[in-house]
């Protein structure tokens, strides 16, 4: 590992002040730590911010539903809260789907929506891959490169990979405000929005400036379908727990009287560079009764664009099925409830 | 790039203030094996994948293999030194390992000698929940902040409710710790029968 300088900001604003290039902001350091041991990631300046972004959820008296949850919040405490389990019960599923009951102890909300990728080429510093080294080319894009977790949705030639986190799947279905403080101001980046597609800079996995850090997100109940309104969160991974998804989905809707779909909200995870929101799934759903085929219409719709690579054609299919069998199970009367226990 | 400066870093470990001064590299489990001679914590992976690493921060369970030690200046640090009273692994060592033939006995009855070890680390003895032990310090602290953790899990049916922690909940929510020898089926049994006693809600 490379040296650095280690400080704690007080505030958001003293964390901004502080930085300069080649610094890196610290929350739980679950990923931070490892890429810098594995020399994927070399600052010389942490910033440590878990004492200086937001921590805690906080509600609204009269707003039921409109949270605002704190950059600096471990994960399992946001998975945990009353109000997060009430009104976005498939945001605490995707929470504890993700990484180990240690590892949501340390990370942070910040931290999660700013991981990066698991892809085998970003963290062997002995691969190409322009992620990590800007205009080294891309492994992945070699013969017989080993494909299997990587993108189907969204990808180019710059970069192959896939965004990690499940919260921010759940996120992006759920449409969050994350509120940010940087050099040039305050401003709100609405989800999807804050990740990126590679495109020909693969090295930015989000929107964010230099020196913007992630102070809250917030959850409100207007860009949200209205209740009743059953959510889920599936994933589908290589081992029953501690594992990355092959392929995820957050799913919500919304069924009116005669079975007829109000709306509905979808976002896939390990399909894409970033969180995936289906919006072709979604228009195909509003207004159509429910039923499988409507649901593997939507799914068709969706994936109709996906391009696998050699290795990963199974992921199309994999997706296909897992968002009609959420959707199905979603709307079972007595079936899975708000969401669904039985294990993809 | 100049070469890293030290930070003096001060936790509490198991109760007792201790001082080290570090450089930013360091984890908090370097800081416990290499300057303060707590070897109890193991190194598996040193990646966040194993859980031998495991100790507790006020209470919570993290990977110390994770955790830089500037980070954790001022905090509350429980290794598994610190879960039984007294000193136990003073007196588990040459009972246990002890060269000569000398008889193995189960630390159980030897309260003369200052130790009661945590129902945790009864358990995992009684119910023969290791073999060759590397994992098992991580194990038990994980499993002792695991007790205390409230809220859903992965396998939860509905995230709105408190959950029974049954053997399902137990091996979802202890997947943070891999033990190679395969000794789950005896470490889920030991973790439910201490969770029965206690009473334990997730």
């Amino acid at each position: 590992m490379r040296p650095f300088r280690y400080a704690r900001a007080t505030d958001a604003a003293d964390a901004v002040a502080r930085y300069r290039p080649g610094t890196a902001y610290l929350g739980g350091g679950t990923n931070l730590v490892d890429l810098m041991r594995l020399g994927v990631a070399a600052p010389d300046q942490l910033i440590d911010v878990t004492g200086a972004t937001i921590k805690g959820v906080f509600t609204l008296p009269n707003e039921p539903g409109r949270l605002f949850i704190g950059a600096a919040t471990r994960n399992s405490d946001v998975a945990a809260h009353p109000a997060v389990r009430e009104f976005y019960p498939m945001l605490a599923r995707a929470l504890v789907s993700g990484a180990s009951g240690q590892i949501r102890n340390m990370a942070t909300v910040g931290g999660n929506l700013l991981q990066r990728t698991r892809c085998p080429y970003f963290q062997d510093t002995s691969m190409a891959c322009g992620k990590r080294d800007p205009g080294s080319g891309c492994q992945a894009n070699a013969p017989g490169a080993d494909t299997e977790n990587l993108a189907i949705l969204g990808h180019c030639e710059s970069c192959r990979a896939t965004h990690p986190s499940d919260m921010a799947v759940a996120l992006t279905a759920l449409g969050a405000t994350v509120h940010v403080t940087g050099p040039a101001g305050d401003r709100q980046i609405p989800m999807p929005g804050l990740h990126r597609l590679p495109g020909r800079e693969p090295e930015r996995d989000t929107v964010l400036e230099d020196g913007e850090l992630i102070n809250v997100v917030e959850l409100s109940p207007e860009t949200f379908v209205p209740p009743p309104v059953r959510q889920a969160y599936r994933k589908v991974r290589e081992r029953a727990s501690f594992a990355f998804a092959l392929v995820s989905v957050a799913a919500a809707i919304d069924v009116g009287p005669g079975g007829r779909i109000g709306a509905a909200r979808l976002a896939l995870g390990g399909v894409a560079h970033a969180p995936w929101r289906c919006h072709y799934a979604e228009r195909a759903l509003a207004g159509a009764s429910a039923s499988r085929a409507a649901f593997e219409h939507a799914a068709d719709a969706e994936l109709r664009p996906a391009r696998p690579l050699p290795g990963n054609e199974y992921k199309v299919r994999l997706a296909r099925n897992l968002i009609t069998a959420t959707l199905e199970e979603l709307v079972t009367p007595g079936g899975a409830g708000p969401s669904p226990g039985k294990r993809p | 790039m100049e070469p890293s400066a030290t930070y003096q870093v001060t936790v509490t470990v198991n109760g007792e203030r201790r001082t080290a001064k570090v450089d930013p590299r360091t984890s908090v489990l370097d800081l416990l094996r290499e300057r303060l001679g707590l070897t109890g914590a193991k190194k598996g992976c040193d990646h966040g994948q194993c859980g031998a690493c495991t100790v507790l921060v006020d209470g919570r369970r993290v990977n110390a293999c994770l955790a830089l030690a500037v980070a954790y200046d001022g905090a509350r640090l429980t290794t598994v030194e610190g879960l039984a009273q007294g000193d136990a692994g003073a007196n588990l060592s040459p009972l246990r390992f002890s060269p000569g033939g000398a008889t193995p006995r189960t630390p159980r009855g030897t309260g003369d000698e200052g130790a009661n070890l945590s129902p945790l680390q009864q358990a995992f003895i009684d119910h023969d929940a290791l073999q060759c032990g590397y994992c098992t310090p991580g194990q038990l602290c994980s499993a002792a902040g695991m007790l205390t953790e409230p809220g859903p899990s992965a396998v939860t049916a509905d995230p709105r409710q408190e959950p029974e922690l049954t053997p399902g909940e137990i091996r979802e929510r202890m997947s943070g710790n891999l033990c190679r020898c395969g000794a789950y089926v005896n470490i889920v049994k030991a973790i439910a029968a201490v969770a029965e006693t206690k009473g334990a809600v997730p």
